[in-house]
């Protein structure tokens, strides 16, 4: 088998040594998933996010990336593996026009001029950001920023793209297109870790999740059935999604009460309609067409 | 009840980048009116200017920003250009996504006592106004902590507890809940409910978050293309599915749900929440 993308083996790590901030956390991410890291404000995802691109080093354990140690390799050598959007996208924003915030970090890489000015072109394309390659970064829109950020993220085509709260404080149709972006980017083989309070987003894209509680690990498993635990998410402070909920609560009747998403939910539930008409009609034994099935527990 | 803040027919434009240019209006044509103890929610995309209409309210635009303001925006029969900011600071209390951006002190309490020093108020009252405001937001005992090693969500509701200890009657929620965790944002948003009710204090909340915005909101605006494109009850709005997208907006996944049996289905549902869209269905599997 080949090597996880990521893989923490025990790791530690505590801020001016005052306060742990993850405590012997391992864990390891295949290549070519799309995983979500979650848990409350202060239970350590960014920090492990930021272990994954050697940022911060853990003072217990080790991280390798695609199979290599990274304790003695620099930020910027992780960093052609690793792309990172941080949180904030003033953090990562400071060149003087959107076409050298891209091409800088192109530049880095040592690519030849060529390949350089042909890639920065080709993401200003796909993020239909052409119009603004010579205006300042920093005097356009909250949503054209992240845009900016997540362009010159891509445009190194990284094999591991490590998202902090990518979507946050933006639109429906901007958090789409964003996401689009990286969708792309995961099609082409690229592992996807993701730290995010979007439950949506979780359910929608990825397909394991792990979910940290005051810096330990404390749940890790298939997107669909970590979502359809409130116990699970409880412990985190995290509610089920609406359709997670909603199938739930539908349970007794039949459904399944793991839907993920708004069709997932619809196509389960028009099939149950559909046999429990049928069975109602030829009046078959088993089911009771007039309540909940029997063995799905009580209406309330 | 007579509305408590009056904005009619205003047009902004921020200053401009150089002194030959000049930058596209953000708010142009605006009318809107919020009531004492009313809760509007204030929708619209990334860059519609709703911060920016916030900032109007306490004055900031037009009185320290500049730029090309027309029309006007009265709080409590005041006209905010007339006022000065720091004078409306004391009725219009402003909270912003990132609550690092408005702490500064070294302990909880020096960080709300702030506002109420500087009104200077006798000794006793200050005390007060801050054990009061530390028990809104829920964050008493906090109190003696420094507001730099609080988690981003204890941090948010410090930053709601200052901006109360002024006792403002209207309270400004610009995206308050973006970045916390599901237990943060539900805290912070009964806080100001508990306001809202006792205090009769009226709530203009910007959010993307739109699974909450019943919780709170009465009432829901869209800020589109530089006005107010929709308005009206939650309820009246969130179920204006196509008009929503149009705008780029997202909807409450009920709403989502609703109008997907809608259009497949030629039904009329329109959930709000999971409890509306259960009793509907299990009516249905019933039959």
């Amino acid at each position: 088998m080949s090597d996880p993308a990521i893989e923490l083996r025990s790791c530690s790590y505590t801020y001016d040594g005052l306060v742990p901030a993850l405590r012997d956390v391992s864990c390891s991410i295949e290549a070519g998933s799309w995983v979500a890291l979650i848990g409350e404000n202060g239970s350590g995802k960014s920090t492990l996010g930021k272990l994954c691109n050697g940022l911060l080093r853990p003072q217990h354990g080790r991280v390798r990336i695609m199979g290599e140690n990274i304790q003695d390799r620099s930020v910027g050598e992780v960093a052609r593996q690793v792309g990172y959007l941080f949180q904030n996208p003033d953090h990562q924003i400071f060149a003087s026009a959107v076409r050298d915030e891209i091409t800088f970090d192109l530049r880095k890489l040592g690519l030849p001029r060529s390949e350089v000015e042909r890639r920065v072109e080709e993401v200003l394309a796909q993020f239909d950001l052409t119009a603004y390659a010579d205006r300042p970064p920093a005097v356009l829109g909250y949503g054209l920023r992240r845009q900016v950020t997540l362009a010159s993220v891509l445009a190194r085509r990284p094999s591991i793209l490590i998202l902090d709260e990518p979507t946050t404080g933006l639109d429906w149709e901007t958090s789409h297109a964003l996401l689009d972006h990286v969708c792309r980017q995961h099609g082409s083989g690229s592992t996807v870790l993701v730290i995010t309070h979007d439950m949506r987003l979780v359910a929608e894209r990825t397909t394991r999740v792990l979910m940290l509680h005051r810096g330990t690990l404390v749940a890790d498993g298939p997107t669909r059935e970590l979502l359809a635990q409130p116990e699970v998410l409880a412990s985190a402070s995290i509610s089920p999604l609406p359709v997670t909920r909603l199938s739930q609560e539908l349970r007794p009747w039949g459904m399944k009460g793991q839907s993920l998403t708004i069709d997932e939910f619809y196509r389960e539930y028009m099939a149950l309609l559909a046999e429990r008409l049928a069975d109602g009609l030829s009046g078959r034994a088993g089911h009771a067409p007039s309540g909940p099935v029997s063995d799905g527990g009580s209406l309330d | 009840m007579a509305p408590f803040i009056t904005i009619d027919n205003l047009y902004y434009a921020y200053p401009p980048l150089n002194p030959t240019g000049e930058r596209p209006a953000v708010l142009n044509g605006v009318s809107l009116s919020v009531t004492e103890g009313e809760c509007l929610a204030l929708l619209g995309r990334t860059g519609a200017g709703k911060s920016t209409l916030c900032l109007t309210l306490n004055g900031i635009i037009p009185q320290l920003m500049g730029g090309t303001f027309r029309g006007q925006v009265r709080v409590a029969g005041l006209n905010t250009q007339d006022v000065a900011p720091g004078e409306l600071s004391q009725m219009v209390g402003l909270l912003f996504q990132d609550p690092e951006s408005q702490l500064f002190s070294m302990t909880v309490e020096d960080e709300v006592a702030f506002g109420p020093e500087s009104l200077a108020l006798p000794p006793g009252e200050i005390d007060l106004r801050i054990t009061q405001a530390l028990e809104l937001a829920g964050v008493e005992g906090l109190r003696s902590r420094s507001p730099l090693n609080l988690s981003g969500g204890e941090k948010q509701r410090v930053a709601l507890a200052a901006v109360l200890a002024m006792r403002p009657k209207v309270l400004v929620l610009d995206e308050p809940t973006a970045s916390l965790d599901p237990a943060g944002k539900r805290s912070l948003l009964e806080a100001a409910n508990r306001l809202q009710a006792e205090r009769g204090t009226a709530v203009v909340w910007v959010t993307q978050d739109l699974d909450q915005l019943p919780l709170l909101a009465d009432r829901v605006a869209v800020l589109h293309d530089g006005r107010i494109a929709l308005q009206g009850g939650v309820r009246d709005i969130l179920t204006r599915t196509e008009d929503l997208r149009r705008m780029g907006l997202g909807l409450p996944q009920m709403t989502e749900l609703a109008a997907c049996f809608n259009a497949a289905r030629d039904t009329r549902h329109a959930w709000l929440t999971v409890e509306e869209a259960a009793r509907a269905l299990q009516e249905e599997l019933n039959v």
